[in-house]
């Protein structure tokens, strides 16, 4: 049993193990470099489980089928890299208009356009959060390493079904093709329950009066609810309104669950940073890089540190605020042109020091320390 | 099955009354395809809370909203991609999906030719109105030669798609096609096209009455819909697509009834075999 709890896997295999972990009975996908081996482990493994396994004919079908299946009422995923990416964003706004649950991986390899498809990026840190239009909640979540592909794929999965909203896993190619061992625990307990189910009376049901907790109850065709489910904008009867106040209320409640039920999303790793001088924030293999290069520097007798957010949207503001406030600096090491930068000038102004590379190769451990000893100098 | 005559068949039964006034323009041919298929939904005595309407974008798009059902009105073009992943998930649903010409041959085209090739057991109706309705009446890939629309204001130079025969060739086990001019006959059409397992594809020839017709001096409504007569040729293809036509793809007149038929291995099925031999390896 342990011994075949541990293994040597591809991050990408990790991701379709973790799924499956998580009671992903669906994946509809199409074939895209850096991210095909999600799909390859998928259609292993999916039918020993009983789950339906389709290769669709593009990336828009894909996503289509994955929330058509989740409409259902039955767990699903796909796979993709970034010019897949771009084709899922419509309906993934429908999946976070209509709060259909789904989870999107995403692969990162070099852009814009075919860009670098065997070669690594993080230039879709900005996309996974804007990329379909309009205002619209969204959660990302960043594993930087392949036990941690695993465990944020289930997490995925339990966010998605917990709070009726779309989740991305993203990762770069390196990490999604790296080799390394991993415990295959069963997924916690708490991270396997479906959504909220409808139940009671059917007369008069409004499938988006949310409770409490601001997410409503989902209702499952076949039980007597026979509701109306549109990506335009409903009011919480399910049908279309535009009326201006209708609109901000439920707009509003949309954008608000997330704020709501931040704790249960935020999560990130701190190494060192209470008593920081210079903090390296960073995803993916820059986050492996930035934790190698902060601990040359601490034996170096340089106070650095390392906050990582796992979470990357909403991105973890408060700790990230509380945690660099004494530092004088914060490198910020990723394989763009300066996403996370960008974001992080406004929680920390004038600290912010981009180490920015986007040529198909990954940040060294070296140049990280390089910038942090010139950041302090 | 039962037969339900035209008088006592209470379309009220399947309807959000609490939405109407309904948006349809009067007249719209969008209404009598309504009409048709929860007339055959009621003789095939399908239990509402077990079917799924999935529709595209476009005033046929909006008309699922009206059914009392489960409810999916979804992206423009992808109802039958939303609709795939529904019907593999679950088999349970009878899952009938509500395009336009627009939707299901523009910009769904792919995700058409491949619903037909899986032969997934899913209804499509296409509500043919030769135009974008929706959008205030751009041309289509399906609007006549000659003919004015927003797009075309000198006159549509584009050849047309059959819809039917491209869905033959893609692989549809069950093509058929109906105008709205004989409810009945379209009734039973669609009956037919529920029943049959497998991937169904049926055209309905309706009418945009308040654009397409108006833009084209095509009459008023009644005046429309009498003369879609002169443009039908109900008989039935006998699996042979013939092209005696005076536009290169769409024939017109064109030929209604049941077009193609072929029982393959229903897509879910085939899923559903594989997984169990994957099982039973285990
Ligand atoms: C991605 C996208 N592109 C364009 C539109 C605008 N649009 C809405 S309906 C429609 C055409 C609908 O035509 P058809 O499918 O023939 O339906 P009809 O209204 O004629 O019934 C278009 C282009 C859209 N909603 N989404
Ligand atoms: S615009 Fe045309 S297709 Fe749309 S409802 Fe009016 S008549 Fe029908
Ligand atoms: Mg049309």
């Amino acid at each position: 049993m342990s011994k075949q709890r541990l293994q040597n896997i591809p991050g990408n295999h990790a991701c379709a193990l973790g799924a499956v972990a998580a009671g992903c009975r669906f994946y509809a996908g199409y074939p895209i470099t850096p991210s095909s081996e999600v799909a390859e482990r998928m259609s292993a493994e999916l039918p020993k489980v009983g789950g339906m396994f389709v290769q669709m004919e593009d990336e828009i079908a894909s996503m289509g089928a994955v929330i058509g299946a989740s409409m259902g009422g039955v767990k699903a995923m796909t796979a993709t890299s970034g010019p897949g990416f771009s084709l899922k964003q419509e309906n993934l706004g429908y999946a976070a208009q209509a709060e259909i649950p789904c989870v999107i991986i995403n692969v990162m390899r070099g852009g814009p356009s075919t860009g670098m498809p065997t070669r690594p990026a993080q230039g879709d840190i900005m996309q996974a959060r804007w990329g379909t239009h309009g205002d619209h909640p969204i959660i990302v979540v960043a594993p930087d390493s392949v036990a941690e592909i695993y465990s944020e794929t289930i997490r995925a999965f339990a966010l998605s079904e917990r709070l009726r909203v779309p989740v991305v896993v993203l990762y770069d190619e390196v990490v999604g093709h790296l080799i390394e061992t991993v415990d295959l625990q069963p997924a916690p307990e708490e991270q396997l329950a479906s959504r909220k189910w409808a139940e009671g009376p059917r007369e008069g049901f409004l499938p988006y009066r949310a409770d409490a907790d601001m997410v409503p109850p989902f209702p499952r065709p076949g039980d007597g609810f026979r509701t109306h489910t549109t990506g335009l904008t409903h009011d919480e009867n399910g049908f279309p309104t535009q009326a201006h106040e209708r609109v901000e209320a439920v707009i509003g409640r949309l954008l608000g669950k997330l704020d709501r039920h931040k704790e249960l999303i935020e999560s990130y790793e701190a190494v060192g940073c209470e008593d920081a001088e210079v903090i390296v924030t960073a995803i993916g293999i820059s986050a492996r890089a930035a934790k190698k290069a902060v601990a040359t520097a601490r034996k170096n007798g340089i106070k650095a540190g390392l906050f990582r957010p796992i979470t990357l949207w909403p991105f973890p503001e408060e700790a990230f605020r509380k945690l660099s406030a004494g530092a004088s600096a914060v490198v910020v090491p990723e394989m763009n042109a300066g996403q996370l930068a960008l974001e992080l000038e406004r929680f920390a102004p004038g600290k912010v020091s981009a180490l920015t590379r986007y040529d198909g190769e990954h940040i060294d451990p070296s140049q990280i320390l390089k910038r942090i000893e010139e950041v302090l100098s | 099955m039962n037969e339900i005559s035209a008088d006592s068949f209470d379309i009220n039964e399947y309807l959000r009354l609490e939405l109407f006034p309904h948006f349809l323009c009067p007249g719209c041919g969008h209404g009598m395809a309504m009409r048709a298929m929860l007339w055959a939904v009621a003789e095939l005595g399908i239990d509402k809370d077990n079917l799924a309407i999935v529709s595209g974008i476009g005033c046929s798009g909006r008309m699922g909203a009206y059914v009392d059902a489960n409810t999916f009105h979804v992206t423009h073009g992808r109802p039958l991609a939303f609709a795939t992943g529904l019907k593999l998930a679950r088999p349970d649903l009878t899952v009938i999906v509500i395009t336009g010409d627009g939707d299901s041959l523009a910009i769904g085209g792919n995700h058409l030719i491949h619903a037909c090739r899986r032969n997934l057991d899913i209804t499509c109706l296409m509500l043919n109105n030769e135009i974008y309705g929706m959008t205030g009446g751009q041309v289509s890939p399906t609007t006549t030669l000659t003919r004015f629309t927003t797009t075309t204001p000198y006159g549509n130079y584009e050849p047309a798609f059959d819809a039917c025969r491209l869905a033959e060739a893609a692989g549809a086990s069950f093509v058929g096609r109906e105008a709205t001019l004989q409810v009945p006959t379209l009734k039973n059409l669609i009956r037919e096209g529920i029943e049959h397992k497998g991937f169904s594809f049926l055209e309905v020839i309706s009418d945009c009455t308040e654009i397409y017709g108006r833009k084209n001096a095509l009459g008023n409504s009644p005046e429309m819909v009498l003369s879609q007569k002169s443009k039908m040729r109900p008989e039935s293809y006998g699996g042979l697509m013939s092209n005696k036509v005076d536009q290169p793809f769409r024939p017109n007149p064109f030929q209604t009834g049941v077009l193609a038929r072929n029982e393959r291995q229903e897509y879910g099925e085939l899923c559903r075999r594989h997984i169990a031999a994957k099982q039973q390896a285990e």
